[in-house]
């Protein structure tokens, strides 16, 4: 089924009366990696979770190619601290598809082949919450993509990790973008961002100042803040 | 000082010839209180993981009310319970009073609203950790629940013990609609207050301590089957 576009018209996150993000008018495509970028309290994480649909809209519209409740089924997101149910990894990973009615022995077949791809065989039996850092953050990725997601929605999933985690975790998303899954993710990462972002999402002060192909941002971003931000100046 | 003294000595030998009326009313106690924990467990635990997923306008008033119940005085509870249940009462029909289902529901009255603060207090928890995940997932009220009931277990346990702790040891409720009955209605802590009331404090004391090592081998049992004390478990 059809997803995209994505269409934000006007929409606005509020919370105790502050706006978070918006007004917001973007339109998504079907394809590739999206990166957001923007310096703390931006309004990255808002952003996410408004398209996600897990913010309530104080305005404005969000609107799929299918219905709201068909998209909804189809989205993962990844948060910046990941949430670890206090059970076994094997288990974590594998309740999502319990959700969905998937049966048990079934759900644990596949959670395990997904703790394999994202390097957790070794650990499945242990309990979630006493995985480290990096651990968490792939069991999120597992527990997130576990379901095929068509959309999966990324908030910050590098941050505090090291080198090598932060590699086999865009290991780990590269290949969820080759396999088809549209990944809107945020970062802090300038790196990051110039290896995976096929389109680069902007932000500052809850709104988004520029949207535009990986290429041509990082050649020379359209605004002045962007610019700024690029040179690593400090932009408020 | 003789009287505790003799009240272990007496306790030890009621203990070790295994008095045919004091395994009675242990074994009664032991029956009221752990089926009124179970019965108020199942109501008290659900509700509380509802009131913590679901968002309604009398949500905080229930919460509020719950918490004031938690201080029941239990000679009220016996004293209303036995109006219902009394034969002119609106269930006399059933002929309940004076029997340890009466008892029941006396305990479950009492430790309910308990169970369900205490289980609220620490879902709460669990839930703010839980929220985004479980919205995020897209899942239903009832998963939420289930999720929140399973993960929490070992907080929901603690819970359930204040409740049998409560209950166990509960006295004015049971003594009115019980009516302390030889071989009928008698429990320990009815036992505990006759006695005393006869002036024969050594029983007493002797029934007491068999009251307090039930209670406190009931929690070690509990805690021992449920592996609360290994690490890294739930």
């Amino acid at each position: 089924m059809q997803m995209f576009p994505l269409e934000a018209k006007q929409a606005i996150v509020r919370r105790k009366g502050k706006v978070l993000a918006g007004p917001i008018d973007l339109t998504l495509q079907g394809q590739g990696i999206s990166i957001v970028i923007g310096p703390n309290g931006a309004g990255k994480t808002s952003l996410l979770k408004m398209l996600h649909g897990i913010a309530r809209l104080h305005g404005g519209s969000l609107t799929w190619a299918c219905t709201t409740a068909e998209a909804q089924k189809r989205q993962g997101f990844v948060f910046q601290a990941p949430v670890m149910m206090r059970r076994s990894v094997l288990e974590n990973i594998a309740y999502p598809l319990r959700l969905i009615g998937v049966s048990k022995a079934e759900a644990r077949l596949r959670a395990q082949d997904w703790a394999g791809q994202v390097g957790l065989a070794h650990v499945v039996k242990l309990q979630a919450t006493l995985l480290s850092g990096g651990e968490r953050q792939k069991l999120a990725l597992a527990r997130a993509l576990i379901r095929d997601p068509a959309v999966l929605f990324l908030d910050e999933p590098c941050a505090s990790l090291d080198g090598r985690a932060t590699r086999e975790i865009e290991e780990i998303l590269i290949r969820a973008a080759a396999n088809g899954t549209r990944l809107i993710m945020s970062t802090h990462n300038m790196g990051q961002a110039q290896r995976l972002a096929d389109e680069v999402i902007f932000v500052l002060h809850g709104k988004i100042q520029e949207f535009s192909p990986a290429e041509s941002f990082f050649a020379g971003p359209e605004t002045k803040q962007g610019r700024a931000f690029l040179r690593g100046d400090i932009v408020e | 000082m003789s009287d505790l003294w003799g009240g272990l000595t007496q306790a030890f030998w009621l203990l070790a010839t295994l008095d045919a009326d004091l395994v009675e009313i242990s074994l009664r106690s032991l029956q009221v209180t752990l089926t009124a924990l179970l019965v108020a467990s199942v109501l008290a635990l659900p509700f509380a993981a509802f009131l913590v997923v679901r968002r309604f306008r009398m949500r905080r008033m229930t919460i509020a009310v719950l918490n004031a119940l938690m201080g029941l005085p239990p000679v009220v509870v016996g004293l209303v319970v036995y109006v219902f249940l009394s034969r002119s009462g609106p269930f006399g029909v059933f002929g309940l009073l004076f029997t340890p289902s009466a008892m029941i529901i006396a305990q479950v009255i009492i430790i309910v609203p308990l169970i369900a603060s205490i289980a609220h207090q620490s879902l709460r928890e669990l839930w703010s950790d839980y929220h985004d995940l479980l919205i995020s997932l897209n899942t239903t009220q009832f998963q939420r629940i289930q999720a929140l009931l399973w993960d929490g277990r070992r907080a929901l346990l603690t819970a359930a013990l204040a409740g049998f702790g409560r209950a166990i040891g509960e006295v004015g409720a049971i003594m009115i609609v019980g009516g302390n009955i030889d071989h009928a209605t008698r429990v320990l802590t009815t036992a505990i207050a006759l006695e005393t009331g006869k002036g024969d404090f050594a029983l007493a004391l002797a029934l007491g301590f068999v009251l307090i090592a039930l209670a406190v081998s009931v929690n070690l049992l509990i805690h021992r089957l449920s592996h609360t004390e290994s690490e890294g478990r739930w």
